[in-house]
């Protein structure tokens, strides 16, 4: 049985339809990458699972649940597209924005709470940076903090919308290092929106193709073989071919 | 100042200026930092019209200004998301209804004229027990609110869509905020006036911003502003005679004004040391 179930579904904004008769199960452990052109409605399809839109029609599932019945949200770790556009003159330290994630879900403060921070800081390779302003730290460092805070709540799911906008080469490489660790080592299953091929390529184990409706879902080494990702190539599609 | 704190009045105007200067500056950070700085404004235009209903159908003030500002304080969030309106455009037009109904019930019961001037311009000092100890008791009730939700709120204004995603309920605490906001100025109003109540919601907060670079600071540094400037302003008020509310929120300002400086300062060194 899938993690997350999707039946069916379909969304419009008002106008045309942005996605129609998505079906796509997630199962425990994936690592898949969401790719399709611009305006394909990947994100669109993320918010729907995360109940922040409501499909015009169809069904979704989460952990067994149709998803309006859903309770364990903490389990759910999300990092935004706009992640990195953060305010810079919030004035919140690395520890505060991990800790308003745990401390939503917690009565009491306490040393086994700034244990937990510090450990996913240690995680993400960033405890050294746990006073600093979050507002000082690079794109790169901003988007480590963010998966902490996603981490936080010990997430079965991780979903990330296009995590790595306007970071460097470098820091991507260390970045996708991070998740394919997380995947593997921690079992957690990762949803990744992705403009990218050679993410693809490198790190994930499932890849789901959309262009307003489903056109491709299965491993990532089918899918490099076929139509749809040479359709892809030769069309251009705003994708990016990546050098890993 | 030892001789003048023996006075009940001044005991009096002290504890309630200074409860209500934390609960302003508590609940200010998070209105600034959602660009709803403007909400304190509207909402104290709003309890006027409170006060004015009040005095007009012999009700206690204070009580039906809060009623008021509560309902429209849940009011001015319906508006905002279902009217589909810009800005600060729903503020404007509810402060604005507020502001005519005022006038329009001072118009037509022109007996009551004075005590209104109290509530527009703040009479601290002549503060009651019993209204002390409902600012007190509403302040340490603002408190103790923002405090239980105290991370829910920080994840909703710093990330609206990820506290969303984590479960916290958004629409749930955006109404909370509101009416705690509405209850915070209508005890403000009797301290500092309807007119410049807003000024201790935004002043001390904004001060607060100018220097921290975490949260937790910023409510440090809020909070003492509001509260010295509330009890500096009260010892000026009484040894120059002048008015009260007018020296408190001077005072914020002239605080915040030093922090602006310090926070264009440190900007020019660091970008020397760059």
């Amino acid at each position: 049985m899938g993690l997350v179930v999707l039946r069916k579904v379909s969304f419009s904004y008002g106008g045309p339809p942005v996605l129609v008769d998505i079906d796509l199960a997630i199962r425990e452990g994936d690592f898949l990458a969401l790719i399709g052109p611009n305006g394909s409605g990947k994100t669109t399809l993320i918010k729907i699972i995360l109940r922040l839109l409501e499909p015009s029609s169809g069904s979704v599932e989460i952990m067994g649940r149709p998803v309006a019945e859903f309770k364990g949200w903490a389990r759910i770790g999300y990092v935004p597209q706009k992640a990195t556009h953060i305010d810079p003159f919030f004035p919140v330290s690395v520890e505060e924005v991990v800790a308003m994630a745990l401390m939503s879900n917690r009565k009491a403060w306490g040393t086994s709470e700034h244990e937990e921070i510090r450990r996913v800081l240690r995680q993400v390779d960033m405890e050294a940076y746990r006073k600093w302003p979050i507002s000082r730290l690079s794109g790169g460092q901003q988007q480590r903090v963010f998966i902490a805070r996603a981490l936080v709540n010990a997430p079965r799911i991780l979903f990330l919308d296009e995590p790595t906008t306007g970071v460097d080469a470098e820091t991507q490489s260390s970045f996708y290092d991070l998740l394919d660790l997380l995947n593997e080592k921690e079992g957690i299953t990762i949803v990744l929106v992705t403009h990218d091929i050679g993410i693809v390529n490198k790190h994930v184990s499932q890849v789901a193709c959309l262009n307003q409706r489903l056109v491709y879902h299965g491993s990532h080494e089918d899918f490099c073989r076929s139509a749809v990702f040479k359709d892809m190539i030769t069309r251009g599609d705003h994708l990016i071919s990546h050098d890993h | 100042m030892e001789d003048l704190l023996a006075y009940g009045f001044l005991q009096r105007a002290f504890l309630a200026g200074l409860a209500i200067a934390v609960a302003c500056a508590m609940l200010g950070l998070f209105l600034i930092l959602r660009r709803d700085a403007m909400i304190g404004h509207g909402l104290s235009h709003i309890a006027f019209a409170g006060v004015a209903i009040g005095l007009f159908l012999n009700l206690l003030p204070l009580a039906a200004a809060l009623a008021v500002s509560a309902v429209s304080a849940v009011g001015l969030m319906k508006l905002k998301d279902r009217a589909g309106l810009y800005g600060d455009t729903a503020i404007g037009i509810l402060s604005s209804l507020g502001l005519a109904v005022g006038i329009l019930l001072a118009s037509m019961a022109q007996s009551f004229n004075v005590e209104l001037m109290a509530y527009l311009f703040g009479d601290i000092l002549a503060i009651e027990p019993v209204e002390v100890w409902l600012t007190a008791g509403l302040a340490l009730a603002v408190l103790g609110v923002v405090s239980v939700n105290y991370a829910k709120l920080l994840f909703m204004t710093f990330d609206r869509e990820s506290a969303r995603v984590s479960g916290v309920r958004v629409g749930r605490l955006d109404m909370l905020l509101m009416v705690l906001t509405a209850v915070t100025v209508v005890m403000g109003m009797k301290i500092v006036g309807i007119l410049l109540v807003a000024a201790l919601i935004v002043i001390p907060a904004a001060a607060g911003l100018q220097v921290a670079s975490r949260f937790k600071t910023a409510v440090l540094i809020s909070t003492a502003t509001a509260t010295l400037s509330v009890a500096l302003g009260l010892i000026l008020s009484l040894e120059f005679n002048i008015p009260a509310s007018a020296s408190i929120v001077i005072l914020c300002f002239l605080v915040f004004l030093v922090f602006s400086i310090l926070k264009s300062r440190r900007r020019s060194a660091l970008k020397r040391e760059q």
